[in-house]
């Protein structure tokens, strides 16, 4: 039974309030790039995704690549709420000897499929997996997620290339595009635009989306597949630090702390949702 | 003495593991006619993925490659292949210990021609230097085909390193590879020589040179530089007046180093030949580099006599 859109809102707010748990107070957290991916990982994970909690390693599932793996968080509180692992992990988080390290873990952590958190290799990754799978000509498909900061890597541009050679058709690319990088916005920093056309002519089908609107990235996946013969990317606009107010859009919140009235500020901005 | 080229027996080697086992995929950035997988890429196209000059996400590539269950063996020059593609190798390949097999050809001066930008000098260094990577230097061509099908065994990261040009014989036919073991090549009681890739053949002429004067030289394939025996390397030590490393690397982070690490304490004397902290250049043929960079069989004999005092 698939979950309805208000099902999937929940879970994203669900997914939120795990991130803010995360980070918890005084402590410093990838906050920012978390939340801008809650409504997309939701969607991946508990409605889109072949994928077996209970057997991580189950030979037909799709594979995630977070290729912006600062944003462990985000997938760590998926991975949880499908049961990957007991939720009481999530408090043990970036403790030392902890499962759930700064940045994705395969050794440590169950659900994760590859190691990520230097930028720019997880999408050459993502490619290799859709590659291996055409290979034994399996039907799962490879669902990744880049960030519009991390394709200043030249490496994005090299699997960019690599994808639409090999006709990747099986790899799906969500890029989180909510416009600030560590230290500001992208366009005063470091300008990684034009963002459509660059992908359009390195070969790839391209949808540019409201990444928060689920309807919308539900209704894009299911387009993407009836494209064959080249890789697909969604542009998602997002909004960094999206669900908590204080944090929406503010930089200082990539990799902030929050105080214990932040904390619980956003706590209960979020339990309000659900 | 029988010749033969690393990297022609590479190529063949792969072909028939590609025959053997269909999980064996095959990466090139280019110069697949150098490194000879051109051989693998007639036989088994579809497992064969040219990456262009792109060696950074050639090595992502693979390690998604490997995450389906693939053997995947990346190719280019060495000086590219622990260079361009460092920080691939460590984070996403060697900090999972991935089952990604890292091959750079053309490796320490052997690309004559091309010069400093094409000649490794440091690439074993800095592969030593990554956690969970084996790093392995074949002295032969009977040496390369048997260390290829191990490494194709074997479940991780692997760095192995080839010569350009035809090597004579010394690995014996009968004897297996087996990844972290010291061979002894040629008895000896009163100088070690450790050695490997190329500098084995040198320091077995050498030896031969120094029976001569009445010096008994025992020589040892050193070509698993990591991990590595200890205490065979203390064993083959042991008793020994001096000992000499050989190598076609810097002698800072290669075998040098490591020889000096095991043996630190023991009061034996050393004299390590090989790079001493420079670049490569270029030159008409290979044998007027080595000479320039003193790494023939008369600057083993030399170290020898000079570590003898």
């Amino acid at each position: 039974m698939k979950m309805t859109v208000t099902e999937l809102k929940k879970i994203a707010a669900t997914l939120r309030l795990n991130i803010v748990k995360m980070v918890g107070v005084g402590q410093k957290g990838h906050l920012g790039g978390s939340c801008s991916l809650s409504e997309i990982v939701s969607v991946l994970y508990f409605y889109k995704m072949k994928h077996d909690p209970k057997n991580p390693k189950w030979d037909d599932r799709d594979r995630f690549i977070l290729s912006k793996g600062h944003a462990a968080l985000i997938q760590y509180a998926a991975l949880a709420e499908t049961g990957y692992f007991p939720k009481a992990e999530i408090e043990n988080v970036k403790k030392l000897g902890a499962m759930l390290q700064g940045h994705p873990d395969m050794t440590t952590t169950p659900g994760i499929e590859g190691n990520t958190g230097s930028l720019g290799q997880g999408l050459s990754m993502a490619c290799g997996m859709a590659a291996g799978l055409k290979v034994d000509k399996k039907s799962s498909k490879v669902y990744c997620i880049i960030g519009d900061g991390e394709i200043a890597e030249g490496q994005i541009w090299e699997a960019a290339m690599t994808a639409s050679y090999y006709k990747l058709d099986n790899l799906v690319v969500f890029l989180d595009m909510n416009r600030l990088m560590a230290t500001g916005p992208i366009i005063e920093r470091y300008d990684t635009n034009p963002l459509n056309d660059k992908w359009k002519a390195f070969g790839w089908q391209v949808y540019d989306i409201d990444g928060h609107n689920i309807q919308e990235i539900i209704d894009t996946l299911e387009k993407a597949e009836s494209v064959k013969d080249k890789p697909k990317i969604i542009i998602a606009r997002t909004i960094k630090g999206k669900g908590i107010s204080f944090a929406e859009n503010n930089a200082a919140f990539h990799n902030g702390e929050l105080t214990k009235e932040q904390f619980e500020s956003a706590c209960a901005e979020l339990n309000k949702v659900n | 003495m029988k010749f033969q080229n690393p990297r022609q027996v590479y190529g063949e080697t792969l072909l028939e593991l590609g025959r053997e086992n269909e999980k064996i995929v095959v990466l090139e950035a280019d110069l697949g006619k150098s490194t000879m997988t051109v051989l693998f890429e007639q036989q088994f196209p579809e497992r064969f993925f040219e990456m262009g000059i792109g060696e950074a996400n050639m090595t992502s590539f693979a390690a998604g490659l490997s995450l389906t269950g693939k053997i995947a063996f990346t190719n280019s020059f060495a000086v590219f292949a622990a260079g361009r593609s460092f920080d691939q190798i460590r984070q996403g390949i060697c900090i999972p210990a991935l089952n990604v097999k890292i091959v750079g050809s053309s490796a320490g001066l052997s690309d004559f021609g091309d010069g400093a930008t094409h000649q490794s000098v440091e690439d074993m260094a800095i592969m030593c230097a990554i956690p969970n990577m084996t790093v392995l230097v074949p002295a032969d061509g009977t040496e390369t085909r048997k260390m290829t099908r191990k490494i194709a065994e074997y479940n991780g990261p692997v760095y192995m390193r080839i010569n350009r040009h035809d090597l004579p014989d010394i690995f014996p036919e009968d004897q297996d590879f087996i990844i972290g073991k010291p061979y002894l090549i040629r008895d000896g009681h009163d100088i070690v020589i450790f050695a490997n890739g190329i500098m084995v053949s040198k320091a077995l002429e050498a030896a031969q040179e120094l029976e001569k004067e009445n010096i008994s030289v025992r020589v040892v394939n050193v070509s698993s530089l990591k991990p590595i025996d200890e205490d065979e390397i203390k064993k083959f030590a042991k008793g020994m007046k001096g000992i000499v490393t050989a190598e076609e690397h810097s002698i800072i982070g290669g075998l040098a180093s490591v020889i000096a690490f095991i043996l630190r304490g023991n009061a034996i004397p050393h004299i390590p030949v090989g790079i001493n902290d420079r670049f490569g250049q270029s030159a008409h043929n290979y044998d007027e580099l080595l000479t320039e960079y003193n790494l023939t069989n008369k600057d083993i004999v030399n170290a020898v006599r000079q570590v003898l005092g």
